[in-house]
Parts: C-alpha cells; structure tokens; sequence
C-alpha cells in the first residue's frame, strides 16, 4: 500500500539519499536511519520540543514532519552546533551556567535558542521565557538555560559593537 | 506512538491537489504545516488513506494588497503573518495575536489555511477571521466557491469544506480609518491554547462608536461574535457602564465547557474581563490615531 519514496536531504552539510516510507517522522529518520541520536523524541506530538531541529535554518519540531517532506531540503541537528572539546558559543555558555542537568531536552533548547536570536531582540529575559515556552525541562532548570542564553544574547550584542 | 500506513502525494499544483483529493473519495486528508494534524496521524485519531501534501505547490504562501482588501495565500505561515509588514499596517490585531501562537518552531511551519481548516476551538486564527469577516476562498475538482468566515464555523474541528475541497485563499477587506483594535488572551503557558481570548475593534465618528466587533475564543464549540453586545455600543462614546453592559452581554452569549484547565463560569467570567479590556484598548487606539 505504502511503497517507498527516495528522498535526497543535506542533513548538517552531508547529502544523504535514502528510500523511506511517506509515514517515518523526520525525528526517526534522522536517529534511526542515519543514526543522529543527539535530537530527542519525547512526546511526538509537539508539545515538548526536543526533536526541535532546523528546516532551512528555521526552527521546527521533526515529530511533526515526515522525512519525504525534507526532500530536497536542508536540516541541522544539534550534532551541527560543535562536538566535545570544540563546542559553540551556546554550548559553552550551557555548560559555564549549569543549563542542563538530565540533558534530554537541550538539544531541543539548543536548536529553539539557536533561531530565537535570528527573529527576535530577546531584549528581557521575560522575551527569552516566552520563546522557551514550547521546550519543556522535566528537570526544571530554566533559571539556568535563560541565563546561558542571555549570556549568549549579550555578548553578541557587544561583540557587534551595538550596546543599545 | 507513529502513523499509520498512509498513500502519499506530493502536489505541486492546486489542480493536482484537488484531483487527488476528488480521486480519494473523502477519504484524503490535507497537509499543509501539520502541526495538528501529524500529532493526530500519530495518535492514530485519524487514518486517512491518503495525505495530500500542498507545502510543494508554489505560489500558494502570499501576503498581497488590493485597493479595499488584503489577499493570503493559504499556505502563509505564522511566522510570516506576525511578521509582515502590510499585515501590521492594515490589521495590526492579527500581529499582535499572533505572538500568541504556539512556539516559534510551531509558527516557523503552521499555516493560515491549516489553522482555519482544522478549527480549534480555542485557536486565534478562527477568532481574528471572525472579528475581521474574513471571507474563504475554496477549491474543489468541481469549481470554487467562497465562504463568508461566519458561515465557515460549524463546531469544533468541523468546518464548511467537503473532502475534495481546499482552502486556497483569505481576503480580509480593510477596516475603515479610525477603527483601534484589542486583543487579550489567557493561556496556562504562553502559547498554549486560550483559555479564554477576546478580540476587538471600535471605529469611530464624532465622538461615538459607529462599528463595533468583539469576537471570542476558548469559550464555546467555535469562536463567536457577541453580535448583541456589538449593538448595544454603537453611537455611544465608551465610559465604565457601556463597558460593564457590553461585557454582561458578552458573558450571556456564552456556553463555555468545564475541563481539566478550567471550570465554564471561570471561563464565562474570564472572557468578559478580557472583552472589557480589549473594548478599552480599542477605544483607547481609534481615539488616539493608533489603528
């Protein structure tokens, strides 16, 4: 009933062709076809966000998303960001300010505070909770996340010259 | 848990969309930005033996102006409405509700047509397209046709379109000037469903309110308008005992549910505050120049 459709996807800046049933989410496809285990699969219906990843560099969750629709599309995971030794600037702040305990929602946090900055000025902090609110963390430590990403936020700010 | 089986058919044109909807016999569902959609397929709430999939027909994700109306295309997202310019210059009420939708990973990939096709109760969506008497235009192998918003609405979920048919497009006609708008919601988390929202706009002419619509969400199978508190405004300045008599006509129109979130005289009382809220701000904004 449900025959095979090839799919070509540039998944963190490799292409990768694969032949997938219309039904596999993209979440699925990016842990168990490629074996990208860095994004998380909570409640698969978009309530948590932690299969949060980038479509064309915008923010999506990929259990709300079927890997034949990223067909001819680009994807970033967290595994984009950096690895051990060599973490970006978010993953650092994550670490300096303690923004993880369990761990399983940040690459969610990660990808969400990786496309807030590049649509809205977080000016507060309120700003920077209310783009969160689609990421939930069991462990409850958002004071911590909030903190790495405005440390992020401000630094970038400086680091442009613009202290407005 | 994860769909099951399902046809799949990638259209990249209106007429392909509505022929493989015709071909499917009811049995199609579309997808657009499928952020409630695909949480059902993946419940299993829903079985369709086809997904027509229209994110690959171009053309169809618009924001255009006409001389008396602003035209959208169906698969416009949400981040692309709050965002718009022309939608902050002539509805200036739909940008500011639609920093209430859901998260940014939700209005990055939900759509206008998507939203208003499924019709959740609760959803802004729905509300704005009444405040604004938005009309539909929609597509079938057979013709099109459009639909007035306040005809669209039948109950939860459950809308004015037939299997084969597709939401293309939205005209919201310009308000006239001197028109200030309100928007207030209550959610339990930001960008969750309203508990209770109201939206408003107040145009007026020496002095007194010469239009008035007050529209309302989260409190009833579909959203509404409070038609006999809308009358009760019109060709009186807004003071405290209008706004009082306006929202007692809000609150008696009302037939909220209780649920898990909240009981239905909370939301019967919630819905008039926000209503008299959104009243003062509209008020408040045609007074000022404010649209």
């Amino acid at each position: 009933m449900s025959k095979t459709r090839d799919i070509t996807v540039t998944v963190n800046g490799t292409v990768h062709e694969a032949a997938v049933e219309p039904r596999l989410l993209l979440a699925d496809f990016l842990r168990h076809t490629l074996g990208l285990t860095g994004t998380h699969v909570g409640c698969e219906h978009g309530v948590c966000g932690a299969c949060t990843i980038l479509l064309d560099g915008d923010s999506a969750r990929s259990c709300l998303m079927f890997a034949v629709q990223a067909d001819g599309r680009r994807i970033e995971t967290v595994e984009s960001l950096g690895r051990i030794g060599k973490l970006n600037a978010l993953q650092e702040a994550f670490h300096e300010h303690h923004a993880l305990q369990c761990g399983f929602c940040t690459p969610g946090m990660l990808m969400t505070a990786t496309d807030l900055p590049k649509k809205y000025p977080l000016a507060s902090d309120d700003d920077i909770r209310k783009g969160l609110s689609g990421n939930l963390c069991r462990c409850t430590g958002y004071q911590h996340i909030v903190k790495a990403i405005r440390a992020v936020v401000g630094k970038a700010k400086d680091a442009s010259g613009d202290t407005s | 848990m994860k769909p099951a089986l399902f046809d799949y058919v990638a259209a990249t044109s209106i007429d392909m969309a509505v022929a493989a909807l015709a071909a499917a016999g009811g049995e199609a569902k579309i997808l657009a930005g499928g952020q409630s959609l695909v949480p059902m397929l993946n419940f299993r709430l829903l079985r369709p033996s086809v997904l027509v999939d229209i994110n690959r027909i171009a053309g169809l994700a618009y924001i255009e102006e006409d001389a008396d109306k602003i035209r959208i295309g169906a698969l416009t997202r949400h981040f692309q409405l709050e965002t718009s310019p022309l939608i902050a210059k002539y509805f200036p009420v739909v940008s500011a509700a639609m920093a209430h939708v859901a998260h940014l990973a939700i209005r990055n990939r939900g759509t206008i047509g998507g939203s208003l096709s499924h019709a959740d109760p609760a959803a802004e969506l729905p509300i704005l397209a009444l405040l604004l008497d938005a009309e539909f235009h929609v597509v079938s192998a057979s013709g099109k046709r459009i639909v007035a918003a306040r005809d669209f609405f039948h109950d939860a979920l459950t809308v004015d379109l037939a299997g084969d048919e597709l939401l293309t497009e939205i005209v919201l006609p310009k308000l006239p000037p001197r028109t200030g708008f309100g928007f207030e919601e209550v959610a339990r988390r930001h960008g969750d469903f309203a508990l209770a929202a109201a939206a408003v706009t107040l145009t007026i002419s020496n002095g007194a309110i010469s239009a008035a619509r007050i529209a309302l969400g989260g409190v009833g199978p579909t959203a509404l308008r409070a038609g006999g508190a809308e009358a009760l405004l019109i060709g009186h300045a807004l003071d405290d005992a209008l706004t009082l008599s306006a929202v007692a006509a809000v609150r008696a129109v009302l037939n909220p549910e209780t649920d898990l979130h909240a009981s239905a005289d909370y939301r019967r009382h919630l819905a008039g505050v926000l209503a008299g809220r959104a009243l003062a701000a509209a008020w408040q904004r045609a007074n000022t120049g404010a649209a």
